[in-house]
């Protein structure tokens, strides 16, 4: 069968009438919303670069803002669908705060007890223990939101306060630091990324996963003879995609070591520094390699799984959910406990980063996920929203703030900054959807 | 009409009340295979109440259900669809931020072997009903909000009869068509009813249904008023029914009827 014959005419008369732009965005399938989004930022990006002289498009500012997205990102992703069912999670933020503390209780006071120091099962048994006691407390919430009926707004409001009290309560407010050394790779830093070689392996691996993921999904489409998006297009979708993976992962390998730490480790494994130094890249962070597998993990759950379809049926009509037999209550705990699973990972980076659990970690981190998750196109009135989305949301969020600390602005107008643009981008959104309607 | 054996499904002295008010009171109504039976009243007499108890939307008071002479438990709209009871609602009750084929497989998705949603076979057993139902339908990529009033209804006309259903609620299926589109549901309700299919047409007006149905049923302030076979009764006789609650003698009384006057 031939790829001319299997779009149907009707379609080909329609798209003769378009101009060169929307018959572009029809074949391709694109989401004109997304490209905004990615538009926008770049728009940011530029302006930072050309504000800062330079500072903003190198290899360390972009690696060390994706390490610094990470926490929030993981978190976006469970938010969107918390925001999707039209509820909200105030918690997140302090469920960080109070995870973060167990975590760290758990491997710097209680494991080392009965475990030797270092012993490599102590960083497995904390995180373990971090995400389970996320996920019930995501439970409780989830509960007495579904179940009883309590706004979740309101749960949520009162988790948040709770958990911060509970923070706090853990150690008095005391700071529990240091953390694991195996447990630590987890925050990013030159340990902490995976070199340039496995970065490169990773990078193809992705490049291998999207050409796969391109030919399945037009397999399928052939074998119900369904219209197939022009040959091109797949090329062009594949090809753009494989570009942007391999240059992250160019820019990630761009960045070298610091010259104390080259020469640290020269030291140790008995190199003779060479003249004008050595050049060992950092490669991709872990922490930024959690929020990516993340990221493709709930995306995945969103888009291909029951449970995501009936998410995002709930969001568009709670009453049509659990007239066509949905459980639409024990739908809505999962999501709390899925969002209180990823709060559980979002604090295990965060102590990893700062080597250290402190009471006010995440303090609010809450609002930044929402705004994340907001910009990246989740609607507040339920049954829109995307995870990848979302986690650019956080990209642009901590893009701004970044920007802002290069620039030099002070604190109080950075909020003021982040705020507006908040605002207006759900605006300008606001304008699409209607436009689209 | 040749009734043999037990009613398909058969309600007995169902009753719900919401607060202090009676939805429902000792309403009974039974309904044959390849029977059309009409469930007429004024909005908020409690037709919708009745069927949503039947279609496990709502948990009746009091009552008992029996489905092919056998009772049946059904305690949410999953145990209903489980006897083959399918509801066309009012509402429509579509998800509008997905598409067609999401809408048709709503709780019953076609999963692959990884367990993970075949939309591909979804989109393609949609495309074969709607094909049937609507050949013009070729929106499947859009969400249903997207979609005309017509096309939304026949979504979810497509969802009931998806599944194999013996039992065919449809609640008002006309309310928001065309004369055009009116006609192409009362052809689907004949061709339905020849495949031996059982449904309740429920419509506060008359005229939407007479010639479709077999037997109407009235109910007036949640009391069934009577029932009758639609060629013992005239349409004015039904109407004296649903408004005075007048049962004519061609049809035998229910608990609803006015008590007339000892003559």
């Amino acid at each position: 069968m031939s790829d001319a014959t299997s779009t149907a005419p009707a379609d080909r008369a329609r798209s003769n009438e378009l101009g060169p732009v929307a018959r572009f965005l029809k074949a391709t399938e694109l989401d004109t919303r997304m490209l905004g989004m990615i538009a926008a930022l770049l728009i940011i990006w530029l302006g930072f670069h050309i504000f800062s002289n330079g500072l903003f498009l190198t290899p360390r500012n972009l690696w060390n803002l994706s390490v610094q997205s990470s926490s929030v990102a993981v978190m976006a992703t469970g938010m969107v669908l918390v925001i999707v069912t039209r509820n909200i999670d105030l918690s997140v933020g302090s469920v960080l705060g109070f995870v973060g503390m167990i975590i760290g209780v758990t491997q710097a006071e209680i494991l080392p007890r009965y475990l030797d120091f270092g012993h490599p099962a102590i960083w497995v048994i904390a995180l373990i223990v971090g995400i389970l006691i996320g996920v019930i407390i995501g439970a409780l919430q989830g509960y007495v939101i579904a179940f009883l009926g309590v706004p979740a707004f309101i749960v949520t409001l009162g988790g948040l306060l709770v958990l911060r009290g509970a923070a706090w309560w853990v150690t008095s407010g005391r700071t529990v630091a240091p953390m694991d050394e195996t447990f630590r790779l987890m925050g990013g830093g030159p340990a902490g990324s995976i070199g340039a070689t496995a970065s490169w392996i990773v990078g193809i691996i992705a490049c291998l996963a999207v050409v796969l993921m391109l030919f399945n999904g037009r397999r399928q489409r052939k074998r119900f003879r369904f219209p197939l998006r022009p040959v091109w297009a797949e090329f062009f979708l594949g090809g753009i995609a494989c570009a942007f993976i391999m240059g992250a992962v160019w820019i990630a390998n761009s960045y070298p070591w610091p010259i104390g730490i080259v020469r640290n480790y020269a030291r140790d494994n008995n190199i003779t520094l060479p003249e004008g130094g050595l050049f060992i890249a950092h490669g991709i962070a872990i922490p930024v390699l959690i929020a990516i597998g993340v990221g493709v993990i709930m995306s995945f759950v969103s888009t291909r799984t029951r449970f995501g379809r009936y998410v995002f049926a709930i969001g568009g009509n709670p009453e049509a959910a659990a007239l066509a037999g949905i459980n639409t209550r024990w739908v809505t705990m999962k999501i709390f406990m899925l969002m209180g699973g990823l709060a559980a990972i979002g604090a295990a980076i965060s102590t990893a980063r700062l080597n250290a659990a402190t009471n006010a970690q995440g303090t609010l981190d809450e609002l930044l996920v929402i705004a994340a998750a907001v910009i990246g196109g989740t609607s507040l009135a339920g049954g829109a929203g995307t995870v990848a989305g979302a986690m650019i949301g956080a990209v642009l969020m901590q893009s701004l703030s970044t920007g802002m600390i290069l620039l030099g602005v002070d604190t109080p107008l950075q909020n003021i900054v982040v705020g507006l643009v908040l605002v207006i981008a759900v605006w300008l959104d606001t304008l699409y959807r209607k436009r689209m309607q | 009409m040749e009734r043999k054996g037990p009613p398909l499904v058969e309600l007995k002295n169902i009753s719900i009340a919401f607060g202090g008010i009676r939805a429902v009171d000792d309403a009974s109504v039974d309904l044959y295979p390849g029977e059309v039976v009409a469930l007429l009243g004024h909005n908020g007499a409690g037709k919708s109440t009745l069927i949503k108890i039947l279609s496990g939307a709502y948990k009746r008071d009091a009552g008992e259900i029996r489905v092919n002479g056998e009772e049946a438990t059904i305690a949410n709209p999953r145990d209903a669809k489980a006897y083959g009871i399918e509801t066309i609602y009012q509402t429509l009750a579509l998800a509008d931020n997905v598409d067609a084929a999401a809408n048709l497989f709503l709780g019953r998705e076609l999963v692959t072997a990884w367990g993970t949603l075949d939309d591909v076979a979804m989109e393609d057993q949609a495309r074969k009903v709607m094909g049937r139902l609507n050949p013009r339908f070729v929106r499947f990529k859009e969400p249903v909000v997207k979609l005309s009033g017509g096309q939304r209804q026949s979504v979810a006309i497509a969802r009931a009869i998806l599944f194999n259903a013996r039992i065919l609620i449809m609640d008002e299926p006309t309310a928001a068509l065309g004369p055009q589109e009116t006609a192409q549901v009362g052809e689907l309700v004949k061709q339905l009813k020849a495949d031996g299919i059982g449904i309740f047409l429920i419509s506060h007006d008359i005229h939407d249904v007479f010639d479709l149905a077999d037997r109407v049923c009235v109910m007036k302030n949640g009391q069934v008023v009577g029932t009758a076979r639609t060629e013992d009764v005239t349409k004015d006789e039904v109407l004296g029914m649903i408004i005075l609650g007048k049962c004519p003698p061609g049809a035998t009384p229910g608990p609803g009827a006015m008590v007339v006057a000892a003559a």
